[in-house]
């Protein structure tokens, strides 16, 4: 996942953030989920990651489970190699090398030893082909042994299948389905006519075979689903018709009793079809997002959905919702730092902004901003949110939603949602309609404390200053934003705008022109200018270097003007595409195009070199940067990682991916934990976990019930390691319950009060020296030990811990002992 | 997953003057009793005693109305011309009245023939009241004088004839049996002490003075002329507290609320304007159908009168909570309490395991529709007349959500004579409200686009839509007329530093004139 960078400087990106659930395989117990180059393996229990399968190196395009051995699953990549994997250890177990890039993988029961896949022939066509897998020993073997099976198939995963254990193979490309038998090694080819009176569109978009029956189900662009009988025979085959989804079917899946074919597609309904009952069906509602790919588990206890919002849903056949993983979901709009959870925050599910705590790399929670029931339907003109601003205090949230139909009508709503520290969570506050006549192009809250006044810019040629007034007329009512003050200049179209960060002055760029204001008055205070070139960014020195502004014009020009002098202090020729000012200290980074590739700078205003440079950050340019705080102040940082030292810098790419910098002993810490993290979550269903795991999931209930907006909030205490050895070891070996259960409790404590606890525990250990009673001590020694797995061993031992120690070498511990070791 | 999301309404910033406690109290009347009188009123007094009946004064007549009669139970009719100010003493035992033949006479009010008859002033007398200790009579004449008369004497006690025009109001003090103020048209308020030989103190209105009052106080006078009401400070000397210029033609006559805390006026613009006497601001305002002469509140506001140039007096009675019992009869039948709290107060005890209802959420009718993508059906259950005609926002809301799902063509489409009409009546009651407009000028263009077919088949139709190009080519002109308004303040303004408001008006009225020109043109087109 690392990408080295001139040695001591690398690009992370947030791990399970992103999942691009392509290709799906669903378990009872684990959810095994391609994404870019590696294959990741999810709980469907827990939620939690627990193996990352690494090893292709390029995009993984298939993923199918060994027929003769369960545990184990084939890949296969772009890189022209097929892998064998244990997937509940994560361990590579064999690579094929076939040398072409490979589309598509499928397995069969029938063909053993066998896999087919797709592979590209001359002039642009695909052929399905059974690659015979050699049985020779080592890690890597060529495989060279290929038979073509079908000519001209699509390369896309869904649109060929097995059916009825791989006695033939259905493939659909573009209005054609051709199915092969293996025994009569024949193939029969139906065709479809493109578009009939009726404006059917019938191009095929997916296939499933029937497991057990000579069935098999295709899926159409009009969103019909067809099910084909007979097709055996070149003649006299026939198909039946069910039409539900009104745009493409995206997926088809049998269950693997073939009692229900499962469908989705845009509408984000998964519909289950009954076998053999006609159009019977039943639906699974709102699932948020347009479906992807569909996978139900070997017992068919379990269904899985994929969502092109970065989103697996695992549900039991009885239609509850299991578990959702759910990534970073890929949005437009600013990226924020919420000062109070520390969360980034940008564009989430359609219509909702995302807390995404880079810290756990979790979303926290989605904020509902429009407020509407989402239509999926292709061609809808959605309501966005494009603009989004929180001020310093965290207690106040502006956002902008669109709406554009055609030209001339034009929805702006400007909402601006409280903190409200009960429910922790935003509340919408005021909701302002046309806030402005033309698209609102920038918005800023100012940094004043007591005041606390918002900005926005529009296309219209004005931009707006808004105030919380109190109203003593509306009764019942609290405060609320109106606007104070509506400014322009020389009817130019104003493009940003910053507030100083006392709060004190705010600029205000029209074009070439940058206005800044005094917002006690509202006077014009001065202009600075530097044609030619339109102001692409302005924003103010903090600090000791409060005295410039800084702004970044369309014509590469960095200019920085002294505010006390009204002159241009320095300036140069950059082709600034982002400047980002950090918060907590007086550093800018600077974004610049060149070549097809990303340069980063960083520097303070008042000095004239950079504090540090960085080439080719990523290809592409960057679309938006963010300085988050960090918890504590990185420690021991040298010169040229000082700026790193209060506040991490984030930034998402054109291809939406989010990377950040990080020192080198970060990155040793991330592995530490990533490591501790694997050994943690092989869980399985344990006596603790129903304990817990009922809790959380009442909880998560009701979390979704407050309209999942309530924030995250403090975790219930996971079990540790000594209780869960607690719970397995058989009930013979253990000493008895009384004594036991003080271990049990302590255990259970939040470990903040554990380390209170510790110290008054070593007091007490001092006093019961002269009792020797060797079962409590030997009692008070294990809580340590338990806190102890995760914090660092403290390697020094005062006089009388030995004297405990010595103590209680002499005590029988083999039990313990036993426990600890496995 | 995620549940289905209401139709959300929003809420417009409600229009018109906004609802206080004033606007409460002052509505709670019930509609007006209309009695006609001989000519103008220019006189209404009530009673002290109890009934608190009331003397109407106009033209040669006053008459005594019962509180709730609408027969005079008394009429005095023995002038030979017009009588003015007909006002009972403080017992309710006399009556004086002034005269445009220059008497003043008092009358028992028992009886009918007048007890005195008061000689000495030489033009009409429009001024009378009673002095405080309840033995001499006050007067104001158009001969320039005010006069102070002994009752059982009928002898002249005092004459000032300080006044340089017609005396036409005044008033006794309560507290102070030798104090009594005066209103001239020489456009002063004068105060007199019977026991000087001249005023003691002046006041200059700068109009005509029509009417004065005295706080119960007494240290605060106000006084109406022309279009200004003021109010003076008479501990200070007479100053100017307070001068309130609400109404745009002549104020005649001023009235307090019972409390002292409201202070009434009524003018000839047809406007009563109710003051709070704390802060001076109109806190209500009441509309007449002509120029208002006199107004006259009971005892506890519990009715307000008002004489009009017209001859009709308007009574207005106070609203009770018993009478609304009685209007309303039988009350409905509402289920107990004990039925909504059923198995709800049941407290599980520790060990239960409690098993709980999923809450399942109450949509409105529409949003079920919706959540069905029952478009038409949405749409129907939105234009029945109680949800059209009382709350439009919903209608709006819900129109507005069928077009960002695109389907507002299908729900509109397919509608028969009845359906379209009732879309037409909603459209035309609507279309130019502000609020509404651009969404229902998109709805008005898609209707005339679908049934432009059927124009010509339907009477009703056709009557509804030529009903709309009317109102909308009158929004036109109309919006035109702002413009212009708009380009004139603009000049005004452009010499004034707040420039914002006109700024913002000014963006907002083009917009919607644009829309609505545009869809004009469409009905020109079509129609």
């Amino acid at each position: 996942m690392y990408r080295w960078q001139s040695g001591l400087w690398r690009l992370i990106d947030p791990g399970p953030g992103w999942i691009f659930a392509s290709l799906i395989h669903l378990f009872v117990q684990f959810l095994l989920c391609a994404s870019g180059d590696a294959v990741h393996v999810y709980s469907t229990s827990t939620e939690e990651r627990v193996h990352v399968l690494q090893g292709h190196v390029d995009l993984v395009t298939g993923l199918r489970l060994n027929s003769s051995n369960h545990l184990q699953v084939y890949s296969c990549s772009l890189d022209g190699t097929v892998k064998l994997w244990d997937f509940t250890d994560g361990i590579l177990i064999k690579t094929y090398i076939v040398g072409h890039k490979i589309f598509s993988l499928y397995v069969s029961k029938f063909h053993e030893g066998t896999v087919f896949i797709i592979l590209p022939m001359e002039s642009k066509a695909f052929q399905l082909v059974a690659l015979h897998l050699p049985k020779t020993t080592g890690p890597e073997v060529e495989a060279r042994d290929i038979l073509s099976v079908l000519r001209d198939v699509s390369p896309i995963p869904k649109a060929t299948s097995f059916g009825r254990g791989g006695e033939f193979v259905a493939s659909a490309s573009g209005l054609q389905l051709s199915v092969y038998f293996f025994r009569k090694q024949k193939t029969y080819r139906f065709s479809l006519k493109a578009n009939d009176k009726k404006g059917a569109r019938n191009r095929f978009t997916c296939v499933a075979s029937h497991p057990n029956d000579d069935c098999i189900a295709t899926g159409h662009e009009d969103g019909k689903i067809r099910l084909w009988r007979n097709f055996s025979q070149k003649k006299e085959y026939t198909y039946s018709t069910e039409h539900w989804h009104h745009s493409a079917v995206n997926a088809l899946h049998f269950t693997p009793e073939g009692t229900e074919l499962l469908s989705g597609g845009v509408e984000s309904v998964l519909v289950l079809w009954r076998y053999g009952a006609g159009s019977k069906k039943d639906f699974v509602p709102r699932l948020g997002s347009a479906i992807e790919h569909i996978s139900v588990s070997p017992d068919g206890s379990l269904y899985c959905t994929s969502h092109k919002d970065n989103k697996i849903v695992v549900m039991k056949s009885s239609r509850d919702i299991s578990a959702i993983i759910q990534g970073l979901v890929k949005g437009v709009t600013d990226l924020l730092i919420d000062p109070r959870t520390k969360a980034l925050v940008c564009n989430g599910k359609p219509g909702h902004l995302q807390f995404f705590s880079l810290r756990h790399d979790k979303q926290l929670y989605n904020l509902d901003i429009v407020q509407q029931e989402y239509i999926h339907e292709a061609g809808l003109h959605q309501c966005e949110v494009t603009k989004a601003a929180i001020d310093a205090q965290g207690s106040w949230l502006a956002t902008v939603e669109e709406r554009q139909e055609n030209p001339e009508e034009l929805d702006i709503i400007l909402k601006l949602w409280a903190y409200d520290e009960s429910t922790q969570s935003f509340h919408l506050n005021t909701s302002i309609s046309m806030a402005h006549e033309g698209q609102i192009s920038a918005m800023c809250f100012s940094g004043d404390a007591e005041a606390t006044m918002l900005v926005t810019t529009g296309r219209d040629g004005h931009f707006k200053a808004w105030l919380l007034a109190d109203h003593p007329d509306a009764q019942g009512e609290g405060a609320s934003w109106s606007c104070d003050y509506v400014g322009s200049y020389h009817r130019r179209e104003p493009t940003r705008c910053c507030f100083s960060a006392d709060g004190s002055l705010l600029a205000v760029g029209f074009g070439e022109v940058v206005t800044v204001w005094s917002p006690s008055t509202w006077e014009l205070l001065v202009t600075f200018s530097q044609p030619p070139g339109d102001i692409r960014d302005l924003c103010f020195g903090r600090l000791s270097c409060s005295k410039y502004l800084l702004g970044t014009t369309t014509k590469n020009l960095l200019c920085c003007w002294n505010l006390l002098t009204c002159s241009l202090e320095w300036s140069s020729t950059v082709d600034v595409i982002l400047l980002q000012p950090d918060p907590l200290s007086e550093n800018m980074a600077a974004f610049s195009r060149a070549s097809g590739s990303t340069d980063l700078f960083v520097f303070k205003p008042s000095e004239p070199r950079p504090l540090f440079s960085q080439k080719a950050v990523c290809s592409g340019t960057v679309r938006r940067a963010v300085f988050a705080p960090r918890e504590e102040v990185l420690e021991g940082c040298d010169e040229s990682t000082q700026w790193l030292s209060c506040s991490r810098l984030y930034f998402l790419t054109e291809h939406m991916e989010l990377m950040t910098f990080s020192t080198k002993s970060e990155e040793d810490q991330i592995i530490a934990s990533s490591k501790q993290l694997v050994i943690d979550d092989s869980v399985a269903v344990t006596p603790f976990y129903l304990l817990l795991g009922k809790h959380r999931k009442s909880q998560r209930e009701t979390q979704d019930s407050v309209s999942s907006h309530t924030a995250a909030r403090i975790q219930l205490p996971q079990g540790s390691p000594a209780i869960r050895e607690l719970l397995h070891t058989p009930a013979h070996v253990l000493p008895s319950a009384s004594f036991l259960c003080n271990m049990f409790v302590n255990s259970l404590l939040i470990s903040k009060c554990r380390e209170e606890e510790m110290g008054s525990e070593e007091e007490e250990e001092a006093e019961e020296q002269e009792s020797e009673g060797e079962m409590e001590a030997s009692v008070s020694a294990q809580g340590p030990a338990v806190q102890g797995f995760q914090t660092e061993p403290t390697p020094q031992l005062s006089k009388a811990q030995e004297r405990e120690l010595r103590k209680l070498q002499k005590a029988d511990f083999s039990w313990l002992s036993s426990l600890l070791d496995s | 997953m995620a549940s289905y999301k209401a139709t959300r309404i929003p809420s417009f910033p409600r229009l018109g003057e906004k609802v206080t406690q004033d606007t409460l109290y002052w509505r709670n009347y019930k509609t007006p009793v209309q009695i006609k009188e001989f000519g103008a009123v220019t006189k209404i007094d009530f009673s002290p005693l109890s009934p608190h009946n009331y003397a109407v004064t106009a033209s040669t007549r006053i008459h005594i109305y019962g509180p709730y009669s609408q027969e005079p139970v008394k009429s005095f009719t023995r002038f030979k011309d017009t009588a003015y100010s007909g006002t009972f003493r403080s017992d309710g035992q006399l009556l004086v009245a002034g005269s445009e033949e220059a008497l003043i006479r008092l009358f028992d009010v028992s009886g009918r023939v007048a007890l005195r008859e008061y000689t000495g002033h030489s033009k009409a007398v429009h001024f009378t009241d009673f002095s405080a200790d309840r033995f001499h009579i006050l007067s104001g004449s158009d001969d320039y004088t005010c006069r102070l008369w002994d009752i059982p004497s009928s002898a002249e006690v005092s004459r000032y004839s300080e006044h340089t025009d017609y005396v036409r109001c005044g008033t006794p003090s309560r507290l102070n049996p030798d104090v009594f103020i005066t209103g001239s048209y020489d456009h002063t308020v004068k105060v007199f002490d019977s026991r000087k030989e001249r005023s003691v103190m002046t006041m200059d209105h700068g109009q005509p003075v029509e009417s004065v009052l005295l706080f119960p106080s007494e240290g605060l006078l106000v006084s109406a002329g022309g279009r200004y009401v003021k109010v003076w400070d008479m501990l200070k000397g007479g100053q100017v507290l307070v001068s309130l210029k609400n109404h745009h033609k002549t104020v005649t006559c001023l009235c307090m609320s019972s409390t002292g805390q409201r202070l009434l006026s009524g003018s000839l613009d047809r406007h009563v304007k109710v003051y709070s006497t704390t802060t001076y601001k109109v806190v209500h305002n009441f509309d007449y159908a002509a120029s208002i002469l006199s107004i006259a509140l009971a005892p506890n506001d519990d009715s307000i009168i008002a004489g009009m140039t017209n001859g009709v007096l308007s009574v207005k009675h106070k609203k009770h909570p018993e009478d609304r019992k009685m209007v309303g009869g039988t009350s409905r039948h509402r289920p107990a309490y004990r039925v909504f709290v059923k198995g709800k107060n049941y407290m599980p005890k520790q060990d239960d395991f409690l098993v709980r209802k999923r809450e399942k959420a109450h949509l409105k009718q529409y949003d079920k529709e919706l959540k069905r993508f029952q478009v038409s059906k949405a749409l129907d259950s939105v234009l029945k007349p109680h949800v059209r005609l009382k709350t439009p926002e919903v209608t709006v809301a819900v129109i507005q959500e069928l077009n960002r799902r695109g389907t507002l063509k299908n729900a509109l489409a397919g509608r028969d004579e009845k359906g379209l009409s009732i879309l037409l009546s909603f459209l035309i009651r609507n279309v130019v409200d502000s609020r509404f407009a651009p969404i229902l000028l998109t709805v008005a263009e898609m209707v005339l686009d679908i049934y432009m077919k059927v124009v010509g088949q339907s009477a009703v139709v056709d009557k509804q839509i030529l009903k709309l190009q009317e109102l909308v080519e009158k929004e036109i002109d109309y919006q035109q007329e702002l413009m212009e308004v708009l380009g004139m303040m603009d000049t005004l303004f452009a010499t004034m530093t707040a420039k914002k408001e006109a700024a913002a008006l000014c963006l907002v009225h083009f917009s919607t004139n644009h829309c609505i020109s545009k869809l004009s043109k469409k009905i020109q087109k079509g129609g």
